[in-house]
């Protein structure tokens, strides 16, 4: 099957979870459907929401918990 | 004839030069970060100087246009597109009514900026069209685009000649993740150890991710002041002076990590020690850059700021009369 990635649509800071206690948004081997939140990425002291465009199965996840990111980087392969 | 925001991006405002004149109240000039960038997309567009546009950050918005326009972008590339179909940056372009204009993500830079024939016609307050999103004031309802905003423009000229008119390749700027910024230092730099003031120009510093607009803070070393008994008025931080004015570019260290060189929506005055103050033609140069990416400080003295500031001046003029 075609791999599709979900993207980072702007440089900051990628977190899996939305906030240090609970759990992450997504792990790998995980259904997602268009909509779904993947991460947080924080810049400019606020957080946006990463969703899926696509639905799929969680193949990857690309990046680290609390790595920077870069805008149009890949996160999460999907296929 | 108005813009129609389908989708606003992160954070997209309305800019113009800024509201300098006002610090006696306590409010900051706001107005585009990079100037030159700002500057050089109303002169494709054949707008008067100071003409309001829009300043785009890190991601961004998709605009549609009620009636056909010529725009210009410039500033970070963030390739922009009409109907999809990729249009120049630095160069003058016709929109027909009903176009989107959208944008590809950032690929270098920081902010990009997109001049409208005619200007964005908001209220003007305090002299100036500019947002300032802290306390809600100027710009499009003193906030940054939503979506479903409209925005007027004003009345344009028959500006087809302009079509095609571009900045000529060597006057184009370019974004590298590593930037040289020169400052002056000063005011209080006297507050820092020697020592530290040499750290402070030897480290290769990171943009930490809640850089904006207020202010650019920077990771990756550690800086000591000397330690005296504070005098009365100062804070009992060995980072704290009595109370003055910051100026825009200004550097203060809180607690001795973490400088911050205040920008364009900062706080006017206050109780840090102010080490230096970048230059403002390198303040184009910092709004630039972005989270992450890596920063050195330059001491220049006044005579090169003053240089650097009149060879800039030469280099818009002769944008402007290329364009004209």
């Amino acid at each position: 099957m075609a791999e599709k990635t979900i993207k980072s649509p702007m440089p900051g800071t990628f977190y899996r979870r939305p906030d240090p206690e609970s759990d992450t948004y997504v792990s790998e081997g995980d259904e997602v459907s268009p909509g779904d939140t993947v991460g947080l990425i924080e810049v400019m002291k606020s957080f946006h929401e990463v969703k899926a465009e696509e639905g799929g199965t969680i193949s990857r996840i690309l990046v680290e918990d609390e790595d920077p990111v870069g805008a149009g980087q890949d996160l999460v392969e999907l296929e | 004839m108005a813009i129609r925001v389908l989708q606003p991006g992160l954070l997209t405002t309305v800019q113009d030069t800024g509201r300098f004149g006002e610090y006696d109240i306590g409010m900051p000039p706001s107005g585009a970060m990079d100037v030159f960038s700002y500057q050089v997309a109303n002169y494709l567009v054949g707008n008067e100087e100071g003409a309001a546009g829009l300043e785009i950050t890190y991601f961004g918005p998709q605009l549609e246009f009620t009636e056909a326009a010529v725009v210009a972008v410039t500033g970070a590339e963030m390739p922009p597109k009409v109907n999809g179909e990729s249009v120049p940056t630095w160069e003058a372009f016709r929109v027909e009514e009903g176009d989107v204009l959208s944008f590809d993500y950032l690929r270098s830079g920081a902010r990009s900026y997109l001049a409208v024939a005619g200007g964005i016609e908001v209220p003007v307050f305090l002299h100036s069209r500019s947002t300032y999103t802290l306390i809600g004031l100027g710009g499009h309802e003193g906030r940054k685009l939503q979506q479903d905003d409209e925005l007027r423009v004003g009345e344009a000229g028959d500006g087809s000649g302009r079509v095609g008119m571009a900045v000529a390749r060597e006057q184009i700027p370019s974004y590298p993740a590593e930037a040289e910024i020169r400052v002056i230092i000063g005011l209080a730099s006297y507050r820092l150890t020697e020592e530290s003031m040499r750290t402070f120009l030897d480290t290769t510093w990171t943009v930490t991710p809640d850089a904006d607009r207020v202010g650019y803070r920077y990771r990756g070393g550690e800086l000591q002041f000397v330690e005296r008994e504070q005098p009365a008025g100062a804070g009992s931080d060995q980072a704290n002076v009595v109370d003055f004015g910051y100026p825009v570019g200004s550097i203060q260290v809180p607690g001795g990590v973490e400088p911050i060189v205040l920008m364009n929506d900062a706080v006017t005055g206050g109780g840090y020690a102010t080490i230096g103050t970048v230059i403002s033609v390198d303040r184009d140069k910092l709004a630039q850059t972005g989270t992450n990416h890596k920063t050195r400080f330059r001491s220049v003295d006044l005579a090169e700021a003053l240089q650097a500031r009149k060879e800039r001046r030469q280099k818009m003029a002769e944008i402007r009369q290329a364009l004209s």
